[in-house]
């Protein structure tokens, strides 16, 4: 594996990267005026964004299906926010409805 | 700021912050058993603040890839942020509020700030959960790493699953709308049929393609 000498420059590349990624909608932002078309726009593109890592994150494990267990949890802890269920009760739920299929060896 | 929290936000942040939490257990015990020295999920917790890139990174590295491969696959994963940056006005303030701002954004924070309608609240939202998670991931990742081995396997509590719930539960109101639904369902269709094929970070970014349908719903209007 990379030694101490390859890991800290990498590790500060990653950082000053990461931060220049989150700088620059702000300062687009700040330098050109949108209109309001525009603005909401790119709302719609940052929900985009998200429900799409929620598919992701949801559903697959690297470049395959994730198995049962995991999208079950997640669709259990949409149904319960959609019927205006609490949040955490939502997070919960999803999470004891995946251990549970992972329990009973269902994936 | 924090008059402008009502309880169910407040709530809402604890359960974000608590979560994280424990999946940065599950990242510094993941670093640490792969061969990686107690700084590193620590470090990269507080000064690059983007887990999925940070699993990756770590992930490439003990893996035995090059450290700047590595880099690259974490900076395509987090490239989604320039959205999220474009779509926050008023919540990130100009000057060195902007500076600490943007570090602050995040999947969570910017979720949770979109998910409230007034100014105000965005940004306290915004703010505090962004805090909350800046000490919560880090402060997981150092317990996961004195713990090691002990404590790897999220699996088995059902922990995967709670990140895209909680991503999910957070964008449904947006859904009440018809145009922003339909980009976002056809955005998620697009993304799941490029991940077997994509580098991780891309299919996300391919999921913009969404968007085309409500541009042209109202140029036709």
């Amino acid at each position: 594996m990379t030694g101490l000498a390859g890991l800290v420059p990498a590790v500060a590349a990653l950082a000053a990267g990461t931060f220049a990624i989150r700088l620059a909608g702000p300062l687009l932002r700040a330098r050109i005026q949108f209109s309001p078309q525009v603005v909401a726009l790119l709302e719609t593109a940052a929900v985009v964004v998200l429900a799409a890592l929620v598919a992701i994150t949801g559903l697959t494990s690297g470049h395959d299906f994730a198995g049962v267990a995991r999208p079950a949890g997640v669709v259990t802890g949409g149904v319960l926010a959609a019927r205006g269920a609490p949040f955490f009760v939502v997070v919960l739920a999803a999470a004891a409805c995946t251990a549970l299929v992972r329990w009973l060896h269902i994936s | 700021m924090w008059r402008t929290l009502d309880r169910g936000l407040a709530r809402g942040i604890a359960v974000i912050c608590l979560s994280v939490a424990v999946i940065g257990v599950s990242y510094g015990a993941t670093a640490v058993t792969s061969g990686f020295p107690l700084w590193v999920p620590v470090a990269t917790a507080v000064v690059v603040f983007a887990g999925s890139s940070e699993f990756l990174f770590v992930g490439i590295i003990a893996a035995g890839g090059s450290p700047v491969a590595a880099v690259l696959a974490g900076l395509l994963v987090n490239a989604r942020h320039v959205t999220y940056g474009l779509a926050l006005p008023d919540v990130i303030e100009p000057g060195w509020r902007r500076l600490a701002g943007s570090h602050l954004m995040n999947d969570e924070s910017v979720v949770l700030a979109l998910s409230q309608s007034d100014p105000a609240r965005r940004r306290a939202a915004y703010w505090i959960s962004g805090i909350g998670l800046l000490l919560c991931w880090p402060a997981g990742a150092l317990a996961g790493a004195l713990a090691g081995g002990a404590l790897r396997d999220p699996g088995a509590l059902g922990l995967d699953a709670m990140f895209p719930a909680a991503i999910l539960a957070l964008i449904l109101p947006a859904f009440r709308v018809r145009r922003p639904r339909r980009a976002a369902v056809a955005g998620a269709a697009i993304a799941l049929a490029a991940a077997p094929f994509l580098p991780a970070g891309l299919p996300e970014l391919l999921a913009l393609g969404g968007l085309v349908l409500t541009v042209r719903r109202r140029a036709a209007a």
